[in-house]
């Protein structure tokens, strides 16, 4: 176990070197960064002591070293368009992120689990077919989509909650279903088959046979040996947040990082994009990472490879 | 045609008393069992999809009503047909600038297929040869191609894509490109895992006993064998690969701005929610009946193929 964990860990730090060298090769293609900064009429002492100071005057392996052994640091620079250190201003949008996030992740528990139960117990009926309606369109929902015509009607036709921005709970209702919604869907699905394995099972049958009465074996018998495996991985729906933070972020004008992102990518500002990136990077290969732990952990059989 | 009618004997007294009617409502309910029966089984909806989305790609230019880009400034913002004001000329109504909602959509469908086509045609050879390396081979070069296999999943697909478009600017070259990239490894993973298990049957080692060169053991053991799991890996990846490029598309970052891409344009309806829906909503209508559309007809295929791994019903 240790071994796998230990290979596991060097694995994750190959993976963000690989994505390091991807950001920093392609913003070198952009061209260069004072390009943007100084304009015509600035002499050739200005260029280059700018250039001196950036660390531009070095050859490029250099400066991608320079650049990495900061990036170790936690410090990635100062952004160019908000004129202050990188790590805070990722620091100042870390609460509306984990806000929208927390959030998305209880909508996707509270839709999921009792629609997963509920399809799983009442089989092929009714609410089987609502179950699985829903899983499927889960999948097929391009988030945006979905955010908008939240959007569309909850905001524009019926008035009832507030188009986005962040600020009081109901300001939260809309980007939280956008972005749990395909969460739920998965969380369904899991519970779903969780549920129907255990119900096939003997210990339910027997406590059937006792005649313990339908609610109980349900809920005590087969929910909590159901449950433990779709709600660990639950946690891990964070990873799948990635996608998700930067469409639902977009949609609804949310002051946090997905939206910080695209700004610093489409700003072509470059410290506050690779600060960005690397950190959701970061973010979604350790995500991986203990998905694969506990993976592991919950089924033995699975090889350690 | 006439159906044919059950004459009893004279004489001879029924004890039912069935009326016409109930005779129509028994007809009616098996009918309706039959076609419901002929539903399950055949993928009717997925061809649907399927045609439809075919049809609107090959003949766009004859389909669509108006030019997708085309603007008529006088039409500007003019609801759709159903609408109390909207007229017939512009059946899913016009958008921001003038240029008709239907035949964008369906000069969409295009791009997004263009996109699918040659992504899934590329990663799909790349990602079943690696496949069969890996899992014919073993030992230094499977863990190799693996290890590949894992880091390209675990590179978040849409940031680099995000960058590498403000790098080189958007085209539709770069978005297949990075899409290529990023979409091989479902298919090497699982034609390894299908190879690991045909490599040690005995045909495969009675025929290297005989002296079958690699090549031919490939082509004729290997591939025949993996081919299902391949075309039914590649359906379902049709769906995911839409939802992406509609996501970057969104993003700004995906089919580039003139022409008619779904996720760009649900993007540019996003202003206009408050007067005008159906700029945003028609599209995005398009991407979620492709995207079912694709995804049943995968399911299908692999109930289709292998009926053990049919789905818990």
């Amino acid at each position: 176990m240790a071994r796998f964990v230990a290979r596991r860990l060097l694995f994750m730090m190959v993976t963000i070197l690989a994505v390091s060298v991807i950001v920093f090769s392609l913003s070198q293609v952009r061209g260069d960064p004072r390009l943007l900064l100084l304009d015509d009429n600035t002499s050739q002492e200005q260029w280059d002591a700018w250039g001196k100071e950036m660390g531009l005057d070095r050859p490029l392996p250099v400066q991608y070293l320079v650049w990495l052994g900061k990036a170790v640091k936690g410090d990635f620079g100062k952004s160019l368009w908000e004129q202050r250190p990188v790590t805070e201003s990722i620091l100042m949008r870390i609460p509306a992120t984990l806000q929208l996030g927390g959030a998305s992740w209880i909508f996707a528990m509270a839709l999921g689990i009792p629609l997963g139960v509920l399809s799983a117990v009442k089989r092929g009926s009714f609410w089987d077919y609502v179950g699985r309606a829903t899983a499927t369109f889960g999948q097929a929902l391009p988030p945006f989509w979905l955010g908008i015509m939240l959007l569309l009607f909850f905001s524009f036709q019926l008035n009832w909650l507030p188009s986005g921005r962040q600020g009081g709970l109901d300001h939260l209702v809309l980007p939280a279903i956008t972005l749990g919604w395909l969460s739920a869907a998965g969380m369904l699905r899991l519970v779903r088959s969780a549920m129907l394995e255990v119900l096939d099972s003997e210990y339910v049958k027997l406590a059937r046979c006792k005649g313990v009465s339908e609610w109980k074996v349900i809920w005590k018998h087969a929910f909590r040996n159901a449950v433990l495996v779709p709600l660990t991985y639950s946690v891990l729906i964070l990873s799948g947040f990635l996608t998700g933070t930067v469409v639902t972020e977009t949609v609804f004008s949310w002051p946090g990082l997905g939206r910080l992102t695209v700004t610093a990518i489409n700003a072509n500002d470059f410290p506050l994009m690779a600060g960005t990136v690397m950190f959701a990077t970061f973010f979604f290969v350790a995500a991986t990472f203990l998905l694969d732990l506990t993976y592991v952990a919950l089924d033995r059989r699975i090889r350690y490879q | 045609m006439k159906t044919p009618q059950f004459t009893r004997p004279p004489g001879f007294s029924t004890h039912s008393n069935l009326s016409a009617a109930d005779i129509w409502i028994f007809r009616s309910r098996r009918s309706l069992r039959v076609s419901w029966r002929f539903l399950r089984k055949w993928p009717v909806f997925p061809s649907l999809v399927l045609g439809a989305l075919l049809i609107s790609a090959l003949f766009a230019n004859w389909i669509a009503p108006h030019d997708p880009y085309a603007a008529n400034l006088r039409a500007r913002l003019d609801p759709p047909a159903w609408d109390s004001e909207g007229s017939f000329t512009n059946l899913l109504g016009v958008d921001h600038l003038g240029r008709d909602v239907f035949s964008r959509v369906i000069h969409g469908a295009s791009v997004s297929l263009v996109i699918t086509v040659v992504v899934i045609s590329v990663s799909g050879v790349i990602g079943t040869i690696l496949g069969m390396i890996a899992g014919y081979y073993g030992g230094l070069t499977d863990e190799f191609i693996l290890r590949l296999v894992e880091m390209t999943i675990s590179i978040p697909l849409l940031l680099i894509a995000m960058i590498a478009t403000m790098a080189f600017g958007s085209s539709l070259q770069l978005l297949i490109t990075v899409l290529a990239l990023f979409s091989w490894p479902g298919f090497t993973r699982q034609v390894r895992a299908e190879v690991l298990r045909l490599r040690n049957m005995e045909y495969v080692q009675m025929s290297k006993v005989c002296g079958a060169s690699t090549s031919r053991i490939f082509a004729r053991h290997l591939l025949p064998n993996i081919v299902n799991t391949v075309i039914v890996l590649a359906t379902l990846l049709v769906g995911s690969l839409i939802l992406t490029e509609s996501i970057l598309s969104f993003l700004g970052a995906g089919v580039p701005p003139p022409r008619p891409a779904w996720g760009s344009m649900v993007s540019e309806g996003r202003d206009f929610l408050s007067n005008a829906w159906w700029i945003a909503t028609f599209p995005g209508l398009a991407i979620v009946i492709t995207v079912l559309g694709f995804n049943f007809l995968g399911d299908w295929l692999r109930d289709f193929f292998d009926p053990r791994l049919r789905q818990i019903r």
